[in-house]
């Protein structure tokens, strides 16, 4: 029996190729041959089959649901395991009917490793060359094909040479290497666990050894690292920052800073449950908690790592995608982008090509991409996201985006887009990491204040009633007990911006960005900044954006005021057209305060946002 | 061990991901080795806390040791325990000799169906093992239920890489099934190296039988077995070729496949 070993890792193998051509057989003659098979198992199996009078297939095995085994085809992967020298293997039998490609790439994306068979008397077709290019994109890396029903072409090397050498050229067009061609029939077990009698020729190795040979996933802890944060627990007096490590490894003492809100502490503890002595130090592949020497608020979707390897940030990317959605993605509309364990809404801003995966051609102009079509994209994501690049860190570098309720599609990031924040980003996170700081805390300011700092900006054309809402609204939250300041733009115009020139003075860049500072500054105070954009007249769309990104991460309350129905900048959360009732408008705004977190302190087991200490 | 604590850091990411996202959230326990080592990895995920309830499906016919290890350890880990029980059901006489799926279908099935509308619980984490039985290896890690509780594998949603379905239309609800990765013997071997509290009808006391599988008492069976400690178990599975859940009545035929599409656990 093949148990008798003690296991020392586990690792996950996917079987895919086109239909009919032999991956639950050469799944369920794997288990037979190895004698893998619970007693009674191939025997309950074969008397379903004499029940209803057909020939017994290793595949039934495998196939559990009724319906599979009526159809002889797979519909959904099956996990299956199995023990051979000392390590557990999980294989999983995916589907290779094209109407199940999303359940064959739910298998894949869990494999470390992958066999890809393709019949010998059918030859390369379409789904063998679809699973192929999707391995590569799924970042399946390790893999041998195994050329299945051998005994079909006679066992003929010739048929088996022109297939590798079709196969190797289509794969070597994105330069994905096999590690091994196998010549096999699962039926007969030729080769399977067994050497071939028939096929003399081939003096490589059988499944199985080609199995052992496939490498545990190289150590990703030799990275630099990568944590990004999944949930921040306050269940007892230890506030504990969770996630999973997906690239490097950290320990206690290490300076870690979380990208893109740029809060920066060190780790004072790592936590766990049950594990004594308590862990020091943490690396890729390990759930963990940490606590950390300051109460900085971080939030579910931050990238933490060290300051010296920072992952990029922006609000665009170019991708590779594959769709599985049963609706199109479509140019224009709006998705949930989830990259590691943030979620963020987004649009496709350019389909820049369609992939034939048959013969790699591609197509261009489309506005749509259909149900199991790859392409190349841009994306661009409501707000700045923590990435990385695909090609140098595997989970922070790929994405999946949601339509409605599913999962519908998934991809890897192969560029960053520059946008037009670049450059006040980098000023941010020079300045913040730089930044001075006393021994009070911003914890400790929203403690004492009893709210949590924040800017309210107040965007729209002229003569819409901006001011006025202003003024109303730092009347108010002053009467209420808060701490609110009313930044008009006025007041830097002639002091801070005097050295200014009249034609400076007439262009946003500048302006905006000593405003933005300017607010920055006082949302550090622990004040509720309320302003205006009136100094930058009708250029507020470009100067609301500047100020976001330089006092980020606070909080920015978008208020859009306009005489007409208009299209409000991006991001606006309250939005007023009409006839103002000013009464009302400050009392939504304070709703949307409390909505955001701003004015209440949710203290308990599962805050909404953890600002308590 | 290498391989346990990889399973153990894929099981705890699921759990958080699951409280993280669902704001009524519970976990079916039945007091069963799996369900208990579930329990132990969510002690585990959120650091010795427990942060939702605790569902037991009561039949009724459970071994009477299972409810008394059941109470002491809800005392001991201050648990938050919802029994459930088709009271109906049990009134109208229903038991197995009325056929075996329709009994699991009205204690189980129902019972568990019963209590989730009655609570409104969006998730349910449970205990299910991919190498138990057929179907259960086709499982995802986070599996819709819809109006009905019922599980439509002609067509589950795409599971890709470590995210997962965590978005759903009211009136349905997600199963999440953290356990889908371990097997048999690494149940135990979690169990041996945690020191984790279990149920000792798991373990020979004399007679030379054992039980391999808790289920109802009617229509479960004890199995022929010398192991008397948890080592014992270790090397028996190590050797054993015999089906973990051949004492199982309901496993019988396409059992398993009508009841779990149903919403069977």
């Amino acid at each position: 029996m093949s148990q008798t070993t003690k296991p020392s890792e586990n690792l996950n193998i996917v079987i895919v190729g086109h239909v009919d051509h032999g991956k639950s057989t050469l799944l369920g003659r794997l288990y037979a041959d190895t004698g893998s098979l619970p007693d009674g198992k191939l025997e309950k199996v074969q008397a379903i089959c004499q029940q209803q009078g057909k020939e017994f297939e290793y595949a039934f095995l495998f196939d559990a649901f009724l319906e599979e085994q009526e159809q002889g085809i797979t519909i959904d992967t099956a996990r299956t395991f199995f023990m051979w020298k000392g390590r557990q293997y999980i294989i999983i039998d995916a589907p290779g009917h094209k109407e199940f490609l999303k359940n064959m790439i739910s298998g894949a994306a869990r494999a470390e490793a992958a066999l890809l068979l393709i019949d010998a008397l059918e030859g390369v077709k379409e789904q063998s060359k679809k699973h192929g290019y999707l391995l590569s994109l799924l970042g399946v890396r390790q893999f041998a094909v195994v050329v299945n029903k051998m005994d079909l072409v006679g066992y003929r090397q010739d048929v088996f040479d022109g297939i590798e050498k079709e196969y190797r050229e289509f794969l070597g067009q994105f330069k994905a290497m096999p590690s091994q061609f196998i010549p096999v029939s699962a039926k007969l077990g030729d080769n399977i666990a067994n050497r071939s009698k028939q096929m003399s020729w081939y003096s490589g190795p059988t499944v199985l050894e080609t199995l052992s040979v496939f490498q545990k996933e190289a150590a990703r802890s030799e990275q630099p690292l990568r944590l990004p944060v999944q949930d921040v627990y306050k269940f007892d007096a230890r506030r504990i920052i969770t996630g999973r490590i997906t690239a490097g490894r950290l320990k206690v003492g290490d300076h870690l800073v979380f990208s893109p809100s740029n809060k920066r502490a060190n780790i004072r503890t790592v936590e766990a449950f049950n594990i004594e002595p308590q862990p020091t130090e943490g690396q890729a592949g390990q759930s963990i908690g940490v606590t950390l020497d300051e109460q900085i608020f971080v939030e579910r979707g931050e990238i933490a790592s060290h300051q010296e390897q920072l992952p990029l940030v922006s609000t665009a990317f170019r991708a590779n995608l594959f769709w599985l959605g049963k609706k199109p993605l479509e140019k224009g509309r709006k998705y949930l982008l989830r990259v590691a364990t943030k979620e963020v809404d987004c649009e496709v801003a350019t389909i820049h090509r369609i992939i034939d995966t048959m013969d790699l051609a591609q197509q261009q102009g489309s506005h749509t991409i259909g149900k199991n079509q790859v392409a190349e994209l841009t994306l661009r994501t409501k707000i700045p996201v923590a990435f990385d690049l695909s090609a140098s860190f595997e989970t922070t570098g790929r994405f999946v985006l949601v339509d409605e309720y599913d999962i519908a599609g998934g991809g890897i990031i192969t560029e960053l887009v520059h946008d037009d924040q670049e450059f006040l980003r980098e000023e941010a996170r020079r300045r913040d990491f730089a930044w001075v700081k006393g021994e009070v805390t911003v914890e400790d300011r929203a403690q004492q204040y009893g709210h949590r700092a924040a800017v309210v900006l107040i965007t729209g054309g002229r003569h819409t009633g901006k001011s006025f809402l202003a003024r109303k609204l730092e009347g108010r939250l002053v009467a209420d007990g808060r701490h609110a300041y009313l930044l008009d733009g006025e007041n830097l115009r002639r002091g801070l911006d005097a050295d200014l020139s009249e034609e400076e003075r007439g262009q946003t860049t500048e302006m905006a960005r000593r405003y933005g500072e300017v607010a920055r500054l006082l949302t550090d105070t622990g004040l509720i900044v309320v302003s205006t954009t009136n100094p930058f007249g009708l250029a507020y769309r470009e100067a609301s954006q500047a100020i976001r990104t330089l006092v980020h991460p606070a909080p920015v309350i978008a208020v859009h005021m306009s005489k007409s129905e208009e299209e409000p900048p991006p991001n606006t959360d309250v939005v007023l057209s009409g006839p103002t009732d000013f009464n009302a408008a400050t009392a939504r705004v304070l709703d949307e305060l409390k909505r955001r977190g701003v004015l209440a302190q949710a203290i308990g087991a599962k805050p909404i946002f953890q600002y308590s200490i | 061990m290498k391989h346990l604590r990889q399973l153990e850091d894929q099981s705890v990411y699921i759990l958080r991901e699951a409280y993280k996202h669902f704001d009524n959230l519970a976990m079916l326990w039945s007091m069963g080795k799996d369900s208990t080592v579930l329990l132990w990895l969510a002690r585990k995920a959120f650091f010795g806390h427990v942060p939702f309830p605790l569902l037991h499906v009561d039949t009724s016919y459970k071994i009477p040791a299972m409810i008394e290890y059941r109470d002491r350890l809800a005392r001991e880990w201050r648990l938050n325990l919802v029994v459930g029980q088709n009271k109906e059901a049990l009134a109208a006489g229903m038991n197995h000799t009325m056929g075996r799926v329709v009994c699991c279908t009205a204690l189980k099935t129902n019972g568990l169906k019963q209590l989730l509308e009655n609570k409104g619980y969006t998730g349910v984490i449970l205990g299910v093992r991919a190498d138990e039985e057929g179907t259960r290896a086709k499982e995802r890690y986070f599996s819709p239920r819809d109006k009905h509780g019922d599980w439509d594998f002609r067509d589950q949603p795409p599971e890709l890489w470590d995210q997962y379905k965590t978005t759903f239309p009211p009136g349905t609800h997600i199963r999440i099934h953290p356990l889908l990765d371990w097997t048999e013997i690494n149940i135990w071997e979690y169990i041996k190296l945690e020191n984790i509290p279990f149920i000792d009808l798991y373990l020979d006391k004399g007679d030379g039988t054992r039980y391999r599988s808790l289920g109802c008492a009617p229509c479960t069976s004890p199995i022929k077995s010398t192991a008397k400690t948890v080592d014992d178990i270790i090397e028996e599975l190590r050797h054993t070729t015999i089906a973990e859940r051949s004492g199982r009545a309901q496993d019988e035929g396409r059992g398993m496949e009508l009841l779990r599409k149903d919403g069977y656990m």
